[in-house]
């Protein structure tokens, strides 16, 4: 097949003269020409601002001079970075269980219903996820207003006395999980169920012949059937999540005392609102070794998916 | 199976029991999905709902604290009128429509020119680079904003509208280019021979038989671009400070809150209309705004 082309257009594999226009000619030149935006962009706007950060994190906060790793083992001992690190990590991990478990339960629960209401009920339960989190956020951000808070006007009706959502911190963190939940639990719901429809029933017959109980088919046809997607869903929120900005920045800023800043909102108030850019390089870069863990898992489950797919 | 076949048809007593228990057990559980799918649409869809409410109440009876907040007695259309005639958000609004429009043009031209030639024409380095365009998809924008306001200083785009569009492009593109790279390489590899039997090249290639043929995974990127593009808040927040260079994610909050005064249901007028872009595009198009969302898992 590639022989083929390569005859017809008249090139070779091996360029014999090297002029210019034999090398426009041929097949790779072309397929280069029509990534190099692509490449631009990657390079340009991905990989070099990278790097860049990675020198901009070594400089003095005027950066005049070259300071080494004092920004980093600077961060590390300050109790305020020390509760960010804290704060990400149970910020992510704490959301992206809940959105797994709800994804899951909703993703199972749809596909029980006859297909013709499934999907007006997907439709709904998907809103969350349409609206954009900066748009949506305003939302929740007056719900949760000190004074004119509507959920304490509802849960006051059947006697529950008023919660200060973004003043006290346990509830602060609280509230930007509950956010960030409602709002990722949709895709986590519509990645499940797009893996429960690939799972063949004659598995859960051949269970069903076997005796197999609802928890069993669960257990040992459901789950191990849906792993992978289970997997890449749960790392990719989990990227996703660790470097949230738009939820907190909104509803709480950091506040109540900072308990409630993550690396990208802890990032912007430092690098940009402070003015300290090296330090607040730095505070992203913190990020990275996670990510990039993350990532590589990612990957792997990804091609392991399209090769089981091709296959 | 032919067991319980036979006994159904001879001694159904003893069966229709099991069945009837099968059945029930099953309409049982089915209650208990519609228990738990309104349970789960009330608490996806209350702050929406919420969000209409108040944007349709006068200033007045938001600030009545006697009044219940998830009704509204007096319903007006204040809000979105004194929105749309006075102040900026027009100007967010036209903005945000500038930005993401261009910025889903310029995704689409070099998604597609990048992914055809990594999906079809095999060159040094095109299996790493498909693989470093996916792990580029993973980059979060958290980790790059901060060197990108220097570099975006340097060239002198400080607050302005133009960044967004140089800019928002690495948080597409990426994503694009690998799902489309998954369409284009599930076209079967006969009709690249019809076409170069027919003479075509390429380009001509793309353009008549791939575009066309992968029009649905086309239709998804641009959707996830739109969205995306829609969305951003990070790098408006950090580039643009001046009100008419900003879009409609953060012009509602920088123009509708003054100090302590927080008009609620302008600001709730404002983030429904914001929202109503991307819901009218689910609205008419959810198979490929949900293909284009999650394809990234399921595509490869």
């Amino acid at each position: 097949m590639a022989d083929g082309n390569l005859v017809m257009q008249g090139g070779s594999a091996r360029p014999q003269g090297g002029t210019l226009a034999r090398l426009a000619r041929k097949r790779s030149t072309l397929a280069f020409l029509m990534t190099v935006p692509l490449l631009a962009v990657i390079g340009g706007l991905v990989a070099y601002p990278f790097f860049y950060a990675l020198y901009l994190s070594m400089l003095n906060k005027r950066m005049t001079r070259f300071i080494g790793l004092e920004n980093y083992t600077f961060l590390l001992s300050r109790e305020t970075f020390q509760s960010v690190i804290w704060q990400s990590v149970l910020f992510a991990v704490g959301a992206v269980i809940a959105k797994a478990l709800i994804g899951f339960i909703l993703a199972h629960v749809l596909h029980e219903l006859p297909s013709k209401g499934q999907r007006k009920w997907r439709g709904m339960l998907l809103v969350p996820w349409v609206i954009p989190p900066a748009v949506s956020t305003l939302a929740w951000w007056w719900l949760f207003d000190p004074s004119y808070s509507a959920i304490n006007w509802a849960v006051a009706t059947i006697g529950i006395p008023p919660v200060a959502w973004l003043g006290e911190p346990s509830w602060a963190r609280f509230s930007v999980i509950l956010v960030n939940v409602w709002y990722g639990a949709p895709f986590f719901m519509i990645m499940y169920l797009a893996a429960l429809k690939s799972v063949p029933d004659q598995l859960y017959e051949a269970a069903a012949i076997d005796g197999a109980t609802g928890w069993q088919k669960l257990r040992h046809v459901t789950v191990p059937m849906m792993r992978n997607i289970i997997s890449i869903t749960v790392l990719f929120s989990l990227i996703v999540t660790f470097a949230n900005f738009d939820i907190v920045r909104i509803l709480t800023n950091g506040g109540p005392q900072d308990k409630t800043h993550i690396f990208g909102t802890y990032a912007f108030q430092v690098g940009i609102q402070s003015g300290d850019l090296p330090l607040g390089a730095s505070v992203s870069l913190f990020m990275f070794p996670i990510l990039a863990i993350f990532a590589v898992f990612v990957l792997r489950g990804v091609t392991r998916r399209s090769k089981e797919m091709a296959g | 199976m032919s067991t319980t076949a036979a006994t159904e048809s001879t001694a159904p007593l003893p069966m229709y029991h099991a069945a009837g228990s099968i059945k029930r057990e099953r309409r049982w559980a089915l209650i208990g999905a519609y228990v738990a799918l309104a349970v789960f649409v009330i608490f996806f869809m209350f702050p929406p709902f919420h969000m209409l409410i108040t944007s349709l109440k006068s200033s007045a009876e938001i600030a009545d604290l006697n009044g219940n907040p998830w009704i509204v007695s007096a319903p007006t259309l204040q809000n979105y009128r004194e929105l749309l005639t006075e102040g900026n958000y027009v100007i967010h609004f036209r903005n945000s429509i500038i930005v993401t429009l261009t910025v889903v043009a310029i995704t689409m031209v070099i998604s597609t020119l990048a992914a055809f030639a990594l999906a079809r024409m095999r060159f040094w380095g095109s299996a790493a680079l498909a693989t470093g365009v996916f792990l580029t998809y993973l980059v979060p924008e958290t980790l790059l904003f901060i060197p990108l306001f220097q570099i975006i200083g340097g060239l002198g785009l400080y607050n302005n509208l133009g960044a967004m569009i140089l800019i928002y492009p690495t948080l597409t593109v990426p994503f694009c280019t690998w799902i489309m790279i998954g369409y284009f390489s599930s076209i079967p590899k006969e009709l690249d021979e019809a076409a170069l039997i027919d003479g075509a090249n390429h380009l001509q290639m793309l353009w008549k038989i791939f575009i066309p043929v992968a029009l649905p995974g086309i239709l998804a990127a641009t959707i996830f671009a739109f969205t995306v593009s829609w969305a951003q808040f990070l790098y408006p927040m950090a580039f643009l400070v001046s009100s008419d260079q900003m879009v409609l994610t953060v012009g509602i909050v920088s123009d509708l809150i003054r100090g302590d005064t927080f008009q609620w249901g302008k600001i709730m007028a404002g983030a429904l209309m914001a929202a109503a872009p991307p819901l009218l595009v689910y609205a008419f198009l959810m198979d490929y705004y949900i293909a284009g969302l999650t394809a990234g898992a399921t595509k490869g």
